[in-house]
């Protein structure tokens, strides 16, 4: 960085902090976009991370991770990119006379034609079955090259969500809401004795009696904030 | 931009009318996720401004004409709240917040990695509540640093920052009575990493000396307002 030193309020030094390799022994390690993340020689670049002219750069803020010779950005915040076979929980954003456009919480809406949806629409008349703005749990069937996703709601347990309350929370810490083998999610089922179902796309639906859905909202929020202190040291 | 009336802005020694000497910026802070439903906010205190960015995507984006089928679109809306200034603002956009708008979606343009969203569009709002001179280099930054906070994939982050002339002397990061009646303004946006220049306004007229004085002065002042950013993003004070 070319110019001269410019003095601060506070007589401070202007020392540039993205000046190279950070010390690996700090904890959490959060980097910033654009940051020096070392000589892209020596270690490949992994998820959130680019190599230009012979450097290392996050292209994300998160957390550093170095493993196998790979250095990678575990980012604070994603957007949802669809799977084929993903559990969603979707809104009805608009329809044709035979398709209806599906919110999923990705960069792309994706479609549920007629002939995936509930058995009884019928062409013409799918707004009586789901209207704009209608909650829906259904499967991601197909995403094509240019991103486009189709959605399914045949298959067992997809429907129209009727009741409840939808919850959104980040896909990336959706490990730490299910548990290993599903344990934090049962204990969190049977403590507030409600009905909660995890959508890969970050959407939680919880549904049972008004105070264990308070609770379970609680509870999730609660998870969530210990998520972010142990993982990004409290930030917001 | 006017250079009217006898208002002496800088005194003999070279100070400013808020104690600053030429080379020195406002006081800055930043903080982040202060809009907590969008997908990344920050809230930057420049001086006396006030502003608050907000990011919401990537999303479908419509109208459907404004999809690029090999990239994301930022969709940048800068705006001045009606008593963000001593005189009333009429809301709703006006030319002038239109060219803010655009040149900020080109400066943030240049740093997101749009390419990875084809189709897609990124919200960005920028709502100035306090104004003391500039604005847009405020807004630029405080727009990189939610976008940053949003987890929208960049190659780096934009800091603003403008210098002027004041009675033939050239000030680092003018204050509203320097704006006012100053000569010249100077507003660059600088990727801190790279150093590349990817904004730059001049209003006014500057010999080329004074022309580079003002571009040293901003690129020193990069470094600083960078450091707050990442402080921000991270936590902790810069």
């Amino acid at each position: 960085m070319k110019g001269r030193q410019v003095a601060r309020p506070d007589n401070m030094s202007g020392d540039d902090t993205a000046g190279g390799p950070r010390d690996s022994q700090q904890a959490p390690l959060l980097v910033a976009p654009g940051e020096d993340l070392g000589d892209s020689g020596e270690y490949s670049a992994g998820h959130g991370v680019v190599a230009m002219n012979g450097r290392l750069r996050a292209v994300k803020q998160g957390r550093k991770n170095t493993q196998d010779g790979t250095v990678s950005v575990e980012p604070r915040r994603t957007a949802y990119v669809p799977r084929p076979s993903d559990l969603v929980i979707g809104y009805i954003e608009g329809c044709t006379s035979n398709i209806w456009f599906i919110d999923i919480g990705a960069p792309f809406n994706a479609i549920l034609p007629m002939s995936l949806g509930p058995s009884k629409a019928e062409f013409g008349g799918i707004r009586k079955v789901l209207d704009i703005g209608d909650a829906i749990l259904c499967r991601v069937q197909e995403v094509e090259e240019n991103h486009s996703s189709v959605v399914t709601m045949k298959g067992m347990g997809l429907r129209a969500i009727r009741s409840g309350t939808v919850e959104e929370i980040d896909p990336h810490l959706l490990g730490r809401l299910i548990g290993r083998g599903g344990n934090n999610l049962r204990q969190l089922k049977e403590e507030t004795e409600c009905r909660l179902i995890a959508g890969d796309n970050g959407r939680v639906w919880i549904d049972g009696e008004v105070t264990g859905m308070v609770e379970a909202r609680a509870k999730l929020n609660d998870l969530l904030m210990e998520a972010k202190v142990a993982e990004y040291g409290g930030v917001a | 931009m006017g250079g009217y009336g006898d208002v002496r802005c800088i005194d003999e020694n070279g100070i400013r009318l808020d104690g600053r000497t030429v080379g020195e910026i406002r006081p800055i802070s930043i903080e982040v996720g202060v809009v907590p439903v969008a997908d990344g906010s920050a809230r930057m205190r420049w001086g006396l401004n006030d502003v608050i960015a907000a990011v919401y995507g990537p999303m479908e984006a419509h109208p459907r004409k404004i999809q690029r089928q090999d990239r994301a679109v930022l969709d940048v809306r800068y705006n001045m709240a009606p008593f963000s200034t001593t005189d009333r603002i009429r809301p709703g956009f006006n030319r002038r917040s239109r060219e803010i708008s655009k040149v900020t979606a080109e400066a943030l343009e240049s740093v997101v990695l749009t390419e990875l969203y084809p189709r897609s569009k990124i919200r960005v709002e920028i709502e100035i509540i306090c104004a003391e001179a500039g604005t847009r280099c405020a807004g630029i930054t405080a727009a990189s640093v939610a976008l940053a906070h949003a987890g929208i994939p960049m190659s780096d982050m934009v800091v603003s920052v403008a210098s002027g002339k004041v009675h033939d002397i050239v000030v680092c990061d003018l204050n509203k009575e320097e704006d006012n009646y100053g000569e010249a303004d100077l507003p660059m946006g600088i990727l801190p990493n790279s150093g590349e220049l990817v904004f730059l306004q001049m209003d006014g007229d500057l010999s080329p000396e004074q022309f580079q004085e003002a571009w040293d002065y901003n690129m020193g002042a990069v470094s600083v307002i960078h450091e707050h950013m990442v402080a921000a993003l991270k936590g902790g004070e810069a």
